[in-house]
């Protein structure tokens, strides 16, 4: 088996163009849904909302511009495949200098401050980036920046529930969380659930549920009836747009499974803001 | 009846008389922004006798932290940011004559009765539409406390900046108002 070598170099050049281009590019899968939201919303302030929301993204892109003031704290996932060698320089090291020249150099907003409960004096280049790190079979390494917004990061709960809650314990939280949350994350929002694990796990898993393309498909039978369920009563909370009312409060909910304790149901709620950023690249 | 109005700040004693929730709202002339930061250096300053970094009668505070301007643009993209983490510090503000608000989410029910009684008005920008909003803003400078960076006191001139109606002084709650009327209506 054949180590393939990434230099550490080439990796900061690339979260420097991602955290860039996801702050000013939304996906195209985010657009259409947005779209789609717009030829069925029936609230007149719904409509208009949206309306504005498009040409915003229509803006940013033309004009190579930060599509919120608020372009996130840098969430960076990296999946690393096992036969990879990063040369030349620390990995973290390396996001972190990509971050920096990355919301230099691309009029982003830095909005990091140390010590987060006094003196707050913000570190002037919005490191360091929250990194999550999956090992992965392979030679390839794949980054993923997610810019992701304070008022809906703001947002989230986590929920130790008791097995017997089961499935209408999780359905009255998600509900709860949303319509508690009512026009703070700006929505439409993409509702991800973790469910599972110990209760770090299953906020892990909701924000990464959020990364899922819209549109894409459950591989869990069970959770495509439960997302379908949770989808429709909320929007049926008639937050909406901006909540200014509507049936469009969720563009999506995601849902990520993963084992947990005969004692435990953990579950937790992330929230991601209609500006739902992301850029991935594979080196 | 929601109306259409342009309105020029500072705004004129009478204004929030007019004003209604829902009411779509254009406003130009001088808008001052901060956050949470700058909001409790101004309280601060109240509380102990300082002076202000600007005359807060009839004002605009629109509550915004800019991403930096590019070459020979006035600013970055400009949205507004949750209104519902000035609760705190608002009531004090419009007793001391503030009269707009500018953010996005609900309020307080303590801000709310401060709207009735001072006579002010909270309206809401479209969050996340940030670029789309610069465009409104024709001139930026640093008004005061540029220590706090993103978060310094800013003054900006604005040219038909858009904004919703959400509390009146009558009461109203467009939030509310609204979502009621969607509520359980499932497609």
């Amino acid at each position: 088996m054949k180590i393939r070598n990434i230099r550490a170099q080439k990796i900061t050049k690339t979260v420097a163009r991602l955290c860039q281009e996801a702050n000013y590019f939304l996906p195209n899968d985010v657009h259409r849904a947005l779209k789609q939201a717009h030829k069925t919303e029936e609230s007149p302030l719904g409509r208009q909302t949206l309306d504005r929301i498009l040409a915003n993204a229509q803006l940013a892109t033309e004009e190579k511009m930060a599509m919120c003031q608020d372009c996130g704290i840098a969430v960076v996932y990296l999946e690393i495949g096992q036969d990879t060698h990063i040369t030349g320089g620390n990995l973290y090291e390396a996001i972190n200098e990509g971050v920096r020249q990355g919301y230099e150099q691309g009029y982003l907003r830095k909005s990091m401050v140390r010590q987060p409960y006094s003196a707050r004096v913000n570190t002037q280049d919005n490191t360091p980036a929250v990194i999550h790190t999956d090992i992965i079979p392979g030679d390839k390494l794949k980054i993923t920046v997610m810019p992701k917004g304070g008022g809906s990061e703001n947002m989230s709960r986590l929920f130790m529930l008791t097995p017997g809650q089961g499935r209408s314990g999780i359905i009255e939280v998600v509900l709860r969380t949303v319509n508690e949350a009512g026009s703070n994350p700006c929505p439409p929002v993409i509702v991800g659930v973790g469910i599972g694990g110990t209760a770090e796990m299953a906020m892990a898993l909701a924000k990464k549920a959020t990364l899922r393309p819209l549109g894409s498909v459950n591989s869990n039978p069970e959770n495509v009836r439960l997302e379908k369920e949770l989808t429709k009563r909320v929007n049926a909370l008639g937050i909406g747009p901006e909540g200014l009312g509507g049936q469009t409060t969720a563009l999506a909910v995601h849902i990520e499974l993963f084992p947990t304790h005969i004692a435990s149901l953990p579950i937790a709620v992330s929230l991601q803001c209609h500006a739902a950023r992301q850029k991935e690249a594979i080196l | 009846m929601m109306k259409t109005l342009y309105i020029k700040s500072p705004v004129e004693e009478a204004i929030t008389k007019k004003l209604r929730t829902g009411d779509q709202v254009f406003i130009s002339g001088v808008v001052y922004v901060g956050r949470d930061a700058a909001h409790k250096k101004i309280i601060d300053a109240l509380d102990h006798g300082k002076s202000l970094p600007f005359e807060l009668k009839g004002q605009t505070i629109y509550y915004m932290g800019p991403a930096p301007a590019k070459p020979g643009q006035p600013i970055g993209a400009a949205g507004p940011t949750t209104g519902g983490r000035m609760d705190a510090y608002s009531p004090r503000l419009l007793a001391e004559g503030l009269k707009v608000m500018i953010g996005k989410g609900t309020r307080s029910p303590a801000v709310k009765d401060a709207i009735k009684k001072y006579r002010g008005v909270y309206m809401a920008a479209t969050g996340g539409a940030g670029a789309l909003i610069s465009k409104s803003v024709k001139k930026s400078e640093i008004a005061a406390y540029p220590e706090l960076g993103t978060e310094a006191i800013l003054r900006l001139e604005v040219e038909d900046f858009s904004a919703i109606v959400i509390n009146d002084i009558y009461g109203g709650d467009l939030y509310q108002e609204e979502q009621a009327k969607y509520r359980n209506a499932i497609r």
